[in-house]
């Protein structure tokens, strides 16, 4: 391993594990907020997980620390302590929030386009890929006509 | 000579398509982004306001202790109700709630105002809501929070409007303007009464 690869190998490391360190700091940051069986615990962070934080939007109840989120994540484990099912403390949540409160848009008609999109995509590429390498180039070009190979030696003349 | 021009404007016009295309997308994205953006300045878009599914259900169970300086109310007060009237949660820590107070004054003689203070203390919320002119007929306390997330708020200010039975009828999350309460909002209401 040259010097070069093994920088370059530290600096992939280091931003992996940036990019993992919000997952370690996830989860409820007071003790005191967690249920006592680490079981239903880790039920209420996967449940968490799929929440929308409704004031920051793009982080899940586990991961904000807004006052709202607090305030769910307190629901969530109410909830998971009473015995419910992870899809009826969802079924709560999105008759509060409606979907948007779920960070995984539901497959609905609504949302068809967003879920097929990647395949669509992809289809649409490979078809565009295929008839660009099935057609030929360019078929060889006709022989210059007298008055082109005149004009040519026109061009090409030395002056 | 023929045989040879005639495949060339086919392939030009491809050409030309292809290139047209990006455009063409990068266009209509334009077109998107800017509808977007003139509609968040004009308050006709706003993508905090959360639609919320309470629409058209009657409102949640819920029992709040009484709000100084007014009566307090609970889901039965509001099932009673058979005029409409505007719900607005509302925390003396919100400083939208501060901008919404005189537009709230203006409206109130037009449509009661009942308040809900969010996640205040009650203190805080009386010395507020004194100073700001008491726009609310009636005022409970919401110190936990969790009547606000039976309601599906998440934030403040937010307002809903009552109708008959308590029958939640309209919601917005953001804080009210005279536009919306001229265009949307009085009008609704006095339908509701009829």
């Amino acid at each position: 391993m040259t010097p070069r690869t093994a920088r370059a190998r530290t600096l992939f490391v280091l931003t992996l594990l940036a990019g993992l360190s919000p997952l370690a700091a996830a989860a409820v940051d007071d003790p005191s907020e967690m249920l006592p069986d680490p079981r239903q615990e880790a039920r209420a962070e996967a449940i968490g997980a799929q929440l929308r934080c409704l004031v920051c939007q793009n982080e899940s109840i586990e991961d904000s620390g807004a006052d709202l989120a607090r305030d769910l994540r307190h629901v969530v484990r109410d909830h998971v302590a009473r015995g419910e099912s992870d899809r009826q403390i969802m079924d709560w949540m999105v008759g509060r929030y409606g979907n948007f409160i779920r960070l995984r848009p539901p497959l609905t008609a609504g949302t068809l386009l967003l879920w097929v999109m990647p395949v669509l995509a992809l289809l649409v590429g490979a078809g565009a890929a295929f008839l660009s390498f099935r057609r030929p180039r360019t078929a060889t070009p006709a022989p210059l006509t007298d008055a082109e190979r005149a004009r040519l030696s026109d061009l090409t003349r030395p002056r | 000579m023929s045989d040879t021009a005639a495949p060339r404007p086919a392939s030009t016009t491809r050409r030309r398509v292809l290139m047209a295309a990006p455009l063409v997308v990068a266009g209509a994205a334009g077109v998107g982004f800017w509808r977007m953006l003139s509609g968040m300045t004009q308050g006709s878009f706003d993508p905090h306001d959360i639609h919320v599914p309470v629409l058209d259900r009657p409102v949640p169970d819920f029992a709040l202790p009484d709000q100084a300086p007014g009566q307090g109310f609970g889901a039965a007060d509001l099932r009673a109700l058979t005029r409409p009237v505007l719900v607005n949660f509302f925390a003396s820590w919100c400083i939208p709630c501060v901008a919404e107070m005189p537009v709230l004054n203006a409206l109130k003689d037009r449509l009661p105002i009942w308040g809900i203070a969010y996640k205040d203390k009650p203190d805080n919320a009386a010395g507020f809501v004194r100073r700001a002119g008491n726009p609310y007929a009636r005022i409970a306390g919401d110190l936990p929070g969790l009547t606000a997330i039976d309601w599906g708020v998440s934030g403040v200010p937010e307002s809903f409007l009552i109708g008959p039975g308590g029958v939640i009828r309209w919601h917005t999350a953001a804080p009210l303007g005279e536009d919306t309460i001229h265009d949307t909002l009085l009008p609704l209401a006095a339908s509701l009464t009829r």
